[in-house]
C-alpha cells in the first residue's frame, strides 16, 4: 500500500517535470496549471504514502535514506504550494519540481525496508528535530531554485539579451525579496534543529556535542547562512551576490544530508 | 451587394500622397456623405490616419464603383487622377474582407501589433453609423473587425513586446523593480526623449520625479509638468543615492558619471539596484558602470536592440494572426451567403412545414379516435394557415427592393432562421 502511494506520488512529480520541461520551451498558462495539478496530486499520494508507513513503523518515517529524502522532498512541495499561493511567480515550477523530482528519484534508489529503530533514539525529539531540520532544509531549497531563477534574469538584463525566459521571469526585485524571506524563514529552523539536535544528543549519548560529522556539516551550513544575512544587513549584500550565496548555502545542505551520509561516517550514519 | 476596399496606405504612398488625401475636420463629413451619394454605391465607411486613407463600401457593381470614387477622390482633393491611381488599392470580396480584418489586427500597420489602428477604425465607424452612412453588411463588417483584433490581440503575443524605445525602458524597469509606483526617479537634463520617457514611467505610477537640468528654470517648469521638484545640476549625485530609475539626456560632450563615483552612490544606497537610462549622444555615462552590481545600465543602443528583437518576435507572431484572420475570412464568408434570399425563402418554407408536421402529429396522437374525413380537413386547414402565414414573407424577399439584405436579416431573425452558427 504505501509502495504503491509512493509509486503514484513519484509518477506524478514526473509529470510535473516533463512539463515544467516543456513550460521553459514554450509555456502557457495551461502548462503552468498543469505542473500546479500535476504536483498537487503528487502530494496528496505522497502524504498518504508518508502516513501509511508512520502507521507501520509507529514514528515519523525519516530513520532511513530513502524515507528521509521523501520527507526532504514532501517539505519542498509544501514551501512550493505557499510560495505559489502568496506570490504566484511564474516559472517557479520549473524551477522547483526538477529537485523535487530528483530527491523521490533517489529516496526510490536506497533501501526501502523499514529497520527496528535503536533504543537510544526512541524518543519524542525524533519528530521534533527532524522536521525542523528538513522544513528548514526544504525553505532553503526553495531559496536555491528562486536565486537559479534570479541569476539567470540577471543575467538577461545585464548582458541585455532579452530573449528567452526574460519575458516570463518575474521581477529581480521579488526574486530577491523571496529569497531573502525564504532564508529568513529556513535559518531558524536550522537554528532550532541544531539546538534540539544537541539536547538530544545530551539524552540519548550523554553528551550536546560530539563533532561528528553531521554536526560539523550543519555548523558550516548554519555558518553561511549567517555570513548570507549578516552581509545583507551590514553590507547590503542583496541580488547576484546573496543568490550566489544562497546557492553555496544549499550545496551544502545537500553535503550535509547525502555527502555526509554516504562518504563520511558517523553518529548520524543511520539517516 | 459586394464589399469593396479603396485606399492607400505608407507602403503605396509617400507622406506627400497621404497628406492630400486625408479627410481632415470637415472634409471628413462632406467625403462621407458624398461618397455615399455615388450611384452604386449602398454603404459607405471612411477612414482616414496619418498612415492610411480608406474607403470601404458596400456596392452594386465594383467595377463602375472604383471608377466613380475615383474620380471623386480626385475632384474632392483636387489631385491628378493618373498620379493618384498609381498609389490606390482596389480591393473586393474576399480579398476586401480580409484587408479590413488585417488592418483591425494591426497586421498591415507601419509598427505591427500597435494598438491604434483598432481605436482609428472604431471612431471611424462610429462616425458613419452618426451619419447614417453604413448598413447591415458594412456594419456587420465592422463587429466582425472588431472582434477578429480583440482575438488576434489575445490568442498571440502581438503586441506584447514594446517596440518603441521609451516602452522599452519602462518594460525594462518592470523587470528590475516589481511596483514602479513605490520608485524613485530623476531625470538629468530636460530633452524631449527623457520627457516621453518619463510620461510613460508615470503613466505606469512612478511617483516622486526629481528634475536636474543644466538651465534651473527649464527644470523647473518640467518639474512642474509632471508634479516633482526641480535640483541644482550639480546636486545630481548627491540626489543619484535616493533615485531608482534615472533617464539621462543631457548635451555634455563627456561622461558626467564615472564608475568610481557610481560605485560610491552605490554604497550610500546600500546596494539597491538603481536603472539608468542614456539616452544622450555621445553618451553621458560611463559603460563600465553597468559592471558594477545592481546596476543596470542602458543606451540608446541598447534600447534599441532591444526594440529590434521585439520587432521579429512580432514579426513571428503575425504569422498565427494570418492564421486566426483567414478562420474568421471563412466565418464571415458563410454569414454573407446567408444574406442570399433563396436559402433565405427555402429556410422559411422548412421551417413552417416543420411546425406544421410536429403540430398535426401531436394533435392525431391526443385523438386517436378521429376519422379519415376529420383528419384530412384538420390536415387541410394546416397547410391553409402555413402557406397564408408565409406567403406575404416569400413574396417580400423575392421582390427586387433597394434594401434587400436588411430585409433578408431582419425575416431570418424574426423566424429564428439563423442556427447556431450565428448568433451576435
Amino acid at each position: 500500500m504505501g509502495v504503491l502511494l509512493f509509486e503514484l506520488s513519484l509518477t506524478f512529480y514526473f509529470a510535473a517535470t516533463i512539463v515544467s520541461i516543456v513550460e521553459l520551451f514554450r509555456g502557457s498558462k495551461a502548462t503552468s496549471r498543469l505542473i500546479l495539478i500535476f504536483a498537487v496530486v503528487g502530494f496528496v499520494f505522497h502524504t498518504a504514502s508518508i502516513i501509511a508507513r508512520y502507521v507501520i513503523a509507529g514514528h515519523l518515517p525519516i530513520t532511513s535514506l530513502h524515507e528521509a529524502s521523501s520527507f526532504f522532498a514532501w517539505c519542498i512541495v509544501l514551501i512550493f504550494f505557499f510560495l505559489e499561493y502568496r506570490y504566484k511567480l511564474d516559472l517557479l515550477g520549473p524551477f522547483t519540481m526538477p529537485l523535487v523530482f530528483i530527491l523521490m528519484l533517489s529516496s526510490s534508489v536506497f533501501p526501502r525496508e523499514i529497520k527496528e529503530l535503536s533504543p537510544v533514539l526512541r524518543s519524542y525529539w525524533l519528530g521534533i528535530h527532524t522536521s525542523l531540520a528538513f522544513l528548514g532544509n526544504a525553505a532553503f531549497a526553495m531559496a536555491f531554485g528562486i536565486s537559479i531563477m534570479y541569476l539567470v534574469q540577471e543575467h538577461h538584463l545585464k548582458t541585455k539579451h532579452l530573449g528567452g525566459l526574460f519575458q516570463r521571469l518575474p521581477s529581480l526585485q521579488i526574486l530577491d525579496e523571496v529569497n531573502y524571506k525564504l532564508i529568513i524563514l529556513g535559518f531558524p529552523l536550522l537554528t532550532l534543529a541544531i539546538i534540539t539536535g544537541a539536547l538530544w544528543a545530551e539524552s540519548a549519548w550523554g553528551s550536546y556535542w560530539r563533532w561528528d560529522p553531521k554536526e560539523v556539516w550543519s555548523l558550516i551550513t548554519w555558518f553561511i547562512y549567517v555570513l548570507v544575512l549578516h552581509a545583507r544587513l551590514t553590507a547590503g549584500w542583496r541580488g547576484r551576490k546573496a543568490a550566489v550565496l544562497s546557492i553555496v548555502g544549499f550545496l551544502s545542505v545537500l553535503f550535509t544530508f547525502f555527502g555526509v551520509n554516504l562518504l563520511l561516517k558517523g553518529l548520524h550514519a543511520f539517516v | 451587394m459586394k464589399i469593396i476596399v479603396i485606399g492607400l496606405n505608407h507602403k503605396t504612398a509617400d507622406v506627400d500622397v497621404r497628406e492630400k488625401l486625408a479627410f481632415n475636420g470637415e472634409k471628413l463629413e462632406q467625403g462621407l456623405l458624398r461618397i455615399r451619394q455615388l450611384p452604386g454605391i449602398d454603404e459607405a465607411i471612411v477612414l482616414s490616419t496619418c498612415n492610411r486613407v480608406e474607403i470601404y463600401s458596400n456596392v452594386k457593381d465594383p467595377e463602375k464603383a472604383f471608377d466613380a470614387i475615383k474620380t471623386f477622390l480626385s475632384d474632392f482633393h483636387d489631385l491628378d487622377s493618373a498620379a493618384l491611381e498609381k498609389s490606390l488599392y482596389f480591393l473586393q470580396d474576399r480579398d476586401a474582407v480580409k484587408h479590413v480584418f488585417r488592418v483591425g489586427s494591426s497586421l498591415d500597420s507601419m509598427v505591427v501589433g500597435e494598438p491604434q489602428i483598432l481605436g482609428q477604425l472604431k471612431d471611424a465607424f462610429e462616425f458613419a453609423l452618426e451619419k447614417k452612412t453604413t448598413g447591415i453588411l458594412l456594419n456587420r463588417l465592422m463587429k466582425k473587425t472588431i472582434s477578429v483584433a480583440k482575438r488576434v490581440r489575445t490568442d498571440t503575443k502581438i503586441a506584447e513586446n514594446a517596440v518603441s524605445i521609451s516602452f522599452a525602458a519602462v518594460e525594462l524597469a518592470r523587470k528590475i523593480f516589481t511596483d514602479l509606483s513605490e520608485k524613485s526617479f530623476m531625470l538629468l537634463g530636460a530633452g524631449e526623449m527623457a520627457e516621453l520617457a518619463a510620461k510613460h514611467m508615470m503613466s505606469f505610477g512612478v511617483k516622486g520625479v526629481t528634475v536636474a537640468n543644466r538651465t534651473f528654470e527649464r527644470g523647473c517648469e518640467l518639474a512642474k509638468e509632471f508634479n516633482g521638484r526641480a535640483i541644482k545640476f550639480e546636486d545630481f549625485l548627491k540626489e543619484l543615492a535616493h533615485s531608482d530609475i534615472v533617464i539621462c539626456s543631457t548635451g555634455a560632450p563627456a561622461y558626467l558619471l564615472h564608475k568610481e563615483e557610481m560605485q560610491r552612490v552605490m554604497k550610500e544606497r546600500r546596494q539597491r539596484p538603481v536603472f539608468i537610462i542614456d539616452i544622450s549622444v555621445p553618451r553621458n555615462i560611463d559603460p563600465g558602470i553597468n559592471d558594477l552590481d545592481n546596476v543596470y545600465l542602458y543606451d540608446v543602443d541598447d534600447l534599441q536592440g532591444v526594440v529590434e528583437t521585439n520587432v521579429m518576435e512580432r514579426k513571428k507572431e503575425a504569422g498565427k494572426a494570418e492564421d486566426i484572420v483567414a478562420e474568421e475570412i471563412a466565418s464571415f464568408e458563410k454569414w454573407i451567403s446567408s444574406l442570399d434570399s433563396v436559402p433565405t425563402v427555402v429556410a422559411l418554407r422548412n421551417k413552417a412545414e416543420d411546425i406544421k408536421r410536429e403540430e398535426l402529429e401531436r394533435l392525431m396522437n391526443k385523438f386517436p379516435e378521429l376519422g379519415e374525413k376529420e383528419r384530412k380537413a384538420i390536415e387541410y386547414m394546416a397547410n391553409a394557415i402555413t402557406n397564408k402565414l408565409i406567403h406575404p414573407p416569400t413574396v417580400a424577399l423575392r421582390e427586387d427592393v433597394e434594401d434587400k439584405d436588411a430585409l433578408i436579416a431582419a425575416v431570418r431573425k424574426l423566424y429564428a432562421l439563423n442556427g447556431n452558427d450565428e448568433k451576435q
